[in-house]
């Protein structure tokens, strides 16, 4: 064996050891990744369900009547009546209520007659998510019962409305879906980059570091010997995170394992150049601890798309996204998971991906030297 | 450059191991300048030991990493058997092994796992390991312990784990950062035994830095550093021979030992005076005779020639550069807290304390008398600092009796705690404020007030000479200022009782004198002083000792006491280190009986 493989081969099997011995990296990589999964996939979820609706009539009707009733039969609302609207405004004000509907009392006569009847909804904005979830549930619901008034009048041709509710009001449309793939992509930018980060941190302060740079060893082959078994964890990672993403929360997985296992080890590549680019910088580990999570797990959280639309965010912000590698995986992972193996999609986010990989990993290359100061 | 390793170290007396010509390295701290090295130049010579002596911030680190290629220069040359650092770093790593002061072990492999691990880094074919990985083995004594965690071993043993890493594939040059610092006497010997092994047999050139001016005599040659200066070089032998005649036992009947020390170190024609068991031991200007030297107010001086000392010469090369000789020691504290000098200062019986399974201070009892300077000494690891934390009430006993100034520490910790003063082993004080302010904030956390503190301010000010440096930074005071600022700030509240903590560890010699002297004379003033260190020669200062190890008192009495048990045909005059050592050899020689 010559030397440089000989090097190699010790370096990457003590870091593997100490991966084995270590419980907190073992913790960051597995544990880690799926109580975050747990705790999205059945804490988080960003669907309304018993959304509590104050209902204010002003006059019975049997219209009315049957509207008010499609909101009861919900599983989506919890109505509560109110006799009048000042009524029902003050409980929104107290938040006992999400949202009221009132129905003045030409809501009757101005359907019949086939102008639009008035109905007010009220929703509390303070929770801007969700009032905008019950604006839109509301609006469905009116809109099928209107589609459900007009085929039960033996009206042929219903409204374009009643299409609708298929896409919008489907109960599939589970968040789980969609959140679950984009926090694949933040748990593997915990593993590249802060696992990364940390463990070399660590090597700096116990003084590892300073005894391998004085053997013959190269940058190149530390920085590999970096790689390899964090790459092999990542990827680990990665799996079970799969595994949980299908078989525990059901996440349908539509489009090609091959390009999916791709699109992560670029993603990997690019994480662990960050965590390695980060540790030539910050030599201790609550520094390196502290950048890595500004610097790439709370970008991959808020900036990625994961939860937060990107196109709803202001220019600024916007530009910022495309320097954040998890904005171009998440993109990847939820067309992967939800749509299928999608081209157009896909090419130019694995393009990213490649583009950051090669910065990245360049990057932490250069700014790594076989120096102290 | 592969070739390279695999080749057998080629003797080539000719070649110089390393050549320094104009060394300089400055490092940039927070806007200011530090010069680390200026312009050294010094040559060593193969096939020896070559010592790197000086204190803490000498510069010694800094030259090591210089010469492992870690660092860049400023300016200057450094060559490894001609090769040189800057240009082929690598090769010269291919020539070298580099111990740094924490040997980089991985704590979570095993002995075997380190070894191997270096092995492969350093291209050691297979097979030539296992005959190498057994002489390492046996010459360390670690052949038993192989599939242990290296950080479930002893101080001493991790030493020698990392010394073997670094000889697996034997160097040229070997470079040891303070191999020794901390460690405990016996495992100490035995570095020095592989380190002398290795240079006689394989021909290896080492370069061994150290704080501890009693290893300097092992060395063949030596290069003493000061403040980034080189201030000497060449045989130890040499340097002490300079001192012949200078050096001096003295006595005078009817006067303690401290008094006479401080009136010695005050007394013109003498460099150096220093207590030794229940002498003072005195070194003389050059060509001054002991005849002339008259103390005032002392008669009947007795002066007896003793042999010099490499510490010697190292004291009158400072000397002669700073010049000034030190002031007269501290004036005592007005409270000497005469009225109760019947009761004994301190009263341990039967202390234990338990971590989990593991039993850190193992039925240990003495008593300190008012007055005293006590002192606990041992390796690290040997429970001191854990006996320390429970008499100063920070750490709950497991068992036994522990009474401060007539506390009892279970009862009473906080009233005993107002009694004590502590000083810790690292700078504990607060950086980022200056002299000024690190002693108002003592002053105020003791509860002085008003005039009060105004008062013991503007003495620590005045009798630690702190007044100038008074809205220095505190970081940046050199080290002995910062350990006299710990001191001042201890002593702010006039306790009766003072706690050190490995005080003068890593201070050059003037310093740890200086600090010596002011805590003589606070014991002269009544104040009870207990003091851990792992310095043998600190012990010296002691009135009464404890040795301990492994959580249990080997022995107690004075110094003298110990030194003399220890003597035998073989050993006429033994060190305070050979005393300790005697000890525990005495001691396991008893549990494997047992």
């Amino acid at each position: 064996m010559n030397e440089p493989l000989m090097r190699l081969r010790g370096l990457i099997r003590k870091e593997s050891l100490q991966i084995l011995r270590d419980p907190s990296s073992i913790a960051i990589a597995f544990i880690l990744p799926a109580l975050l999964l747990l705790l999205f996939g059945y804490g988080v979820s960003l669907d309304a369900r018993h959304v509590r609706l104050g209902l204010v009539v002003d006059a019975p009707s049997v219209a009315a009547s049957s509207f008010t009733a499609s909101f009861r039969q919900s599983p989506y609302f919890n109505p509560r009546d109110f006799a009048n609207e000042p009524a029902a405004a003050q409980a929104l004000a107290q938040r006992q209520i999400d949202g009221f509907l009132w129905l003045r009392s030409d809501f009757a006569r101005k359907l019949s007659t086939g102008q639009s009847p008035p109905i007010g909804l009220y929703v509390n904005g303070i929770d801007a998510n969700n009032a905008r979830l019950i604006e839109n549930y509301v609006q469905q619901s009116w809109a099928g019962w209107v589609a459900r008034q007009a085929a039960l009048a033996g009206v042929a041709n219903p409204t374009p409305i009643a299409v609708e509710p298929r896409i919008w009001f489907n109960p599939a449309v589970r968040s789980r879906d969609y959140l679950v793939p984009g926090l694949i992509a933040v748990i593997m930018t915990l593993t590249g980059a802060l696992l990364t980060a940390l463990v070399v941190a660590r090597e700096w302060e116990r003084g590892t570091m300073e005894a391998l740079m004085v053997t013959k060893v190269s940058m190149h082959e530390i920085l590999a010997s970096k790689i390899v078994p964090y790459f092999l964890l990542g990827m680990g990672g990665m799996v079970v995170s799969v595994l949980i993403a299908v078989f525990l929360f059901g996440v349908p997985l539509l489009g090609s394992l091959i390009v999916l296992g791709l699109a992560s080890a670029l993603f990997m590549l690019a994480s662990l150049g960050m965590g390695l680019l980060i540790s030539n910088v910050a030599k201790n580990q609550f520094v390196a601890g502290q950048i890595a999570i500004i610097t790439t797990f709370l970008p991959a959280f808020i900036l990625s798309g994961f939860i937060f639309d990107i196109s709803s965010m202001p220019l600024p912000i916007r530009i910022i996204t495309h320097i954040v590698a998890a904005r171009y995986f998440v993109a990847i992972l939820q067309t992967l998971f939800l749509a299928g193996t999608v081209w157009s999609v896909l090419l130019p986010n694995l393009a990213a991906l490649l583009i950051m990989a090669v910065l990245f990993l360049g990057a932490a290359r250069l700014t790594a030297h076989k120096r102290l100061d | 450059m592969f070739a390279m390793a695999n080749m057998p170290a080629p003797p080539e007396p000719a070649a110089t191991p390393l050549r320094l010509a104009g060394v300089t390295k400055r490092f940039r701290i927070a806007k200011r300048e530090i010069t680390a090295l200026g312009d050294v130049h010094a040559e060593t010579s193969p096939g020896l030991v070559t010592g790197l002596i000086g204190p803490d911030g000498a510069g010694k680190t800094t030259l090591m990493r210089l010469v492992a290629g870690l660092l860049s220069l400023d300016e200057g040359r450094i060559e490894v058997f001609g090769t040189d650092v800057s240009t082929e770093a690598l090769k010269v790593q291919g020539m070298i092994s580099y111990m740094p002061q924490r040997f980089g072990l991985y704590e979570d492999l095993t002995v075997q796992e380190n070894l191997d691990l270096y092995a492969d880094l350093n291209g050691v074919p297979q097979a030539d390991r296992s005959a190498s990985y057994t002489e390492l083995l046996h010459m360390t004594g670690l052949a038993p312990f192989t599939s242990r965690l290296a950080g479930r071993l002893s101080g001493g043993m991790k030493q020698k784990l990392g010394l073997a890493c670094t000889l697996i594939r034997p160097p040229r040059l070997l470079l040891l950062d303070e191999p020794t610092v901390g460690v405990d006497p016996v495992s100490r010997r035995e570095l020095w035994q592989i380190v002398d092994h290795l240079v006689r047999q394989a021909g290896m050139s080492v370069l061994l830095s150290t704080a501890y001016l009693d290893e300097a005599e092992r060395c063949d040659e030596v290069l003493l550093l000061h403040e980034g200066q080189l201030i000497g070089s060449g045989q130890p032998e040499a340097f002490t021979q300079t001192m012949a005649g200078r050096s001096f036992h003295a006595h005078a009947p009817g006067v303690p030992k401290r008094a006479l020390q401080a009136v010695l170190t005050a007394t013109p024609g003498v460099t150096d005076a220093l207590i030794q068991g229940e002498a003072v031991r005195l070194v003389l200007d050059e060509g001054t005779t002991p005849e002339t030297i008259q103390p005032p107010g002392v008669s009947g001086l007795a002066l007896s020639p003793v042999a010099p000392r490499f510490e010697d010469r190292f004291v009158d090369l400072l000397r002669a550069q700073n010049g000034a000789k030190p002031r007269a020691a501290l004036s005592p504290p007005p409270s000497g807290g005469s009225s109760t000098a019947m009761r004994a200062a301190i009263e341990v019986a039967h202390l234990t304390k338990r971590f989990g399974a593991f039993t850190a201070v193992d039925d240990i009892s003495f008593t300190v008398k008012r007055g005293e300077i006590f002192g606990l000494l041992g390796a690290n690891g040997a429970g001191k600092s854990t006996t320390f934390r429970m008499l100063c009430g920070l750490l709950p006993a497991t068992g036994g009796q522990l009474k401060v100034d007539g506390y009892d520490l279970r009862r009473a910790a906080a009233a005993a705690r107002g009694r004590l003063g502590y000083m810790a082993q690292k700078f504990s004080l607060y950086g980022d404020l200056s002299v000024l302010q690190n002693l108002h904030f003592f002053a105020a956390a003791y509860g002085l007030r008003g005039a009060r503190r105004n008062e013991r301010i503007n003495w620590a000010l005045s009798e630690f000479e702190l007044a100038p440096f008074a809205d220095a930074t505190s970081r940046d005071l050199p080290l002995g200022f910062k350990q006299r600022l710990a001191l001042a700030c201890a002593l702010m509240h006039e306790p009766d009782i003072l706690f050190l903590d490995e005080p003068t560890s890593g201070v050059d010699p003037l310093a740890r004198r200086e600090f010596w002297q002011r805590i003589n004379a606070l014991a002269e003033g009544g104040v009870t002083v207990l003091v851990t260190t792992h310095f043998m020669d600190e012990a010296e200062y002691c009135d009464h000792l404890v040795i301990m190890a492994q959580g249990r008192i080997l022995a107690t009495g004075t110094s003298e006491a110990l030194k003399h048990a220890a003597r035998s045909s073989a050993l006429p005059d033994p060190t305070m280190e050979d005393a300790f050592i005697a000890l525990i050899h005495a001691d396991s020689g008893q549990e494997q009986a047992a």
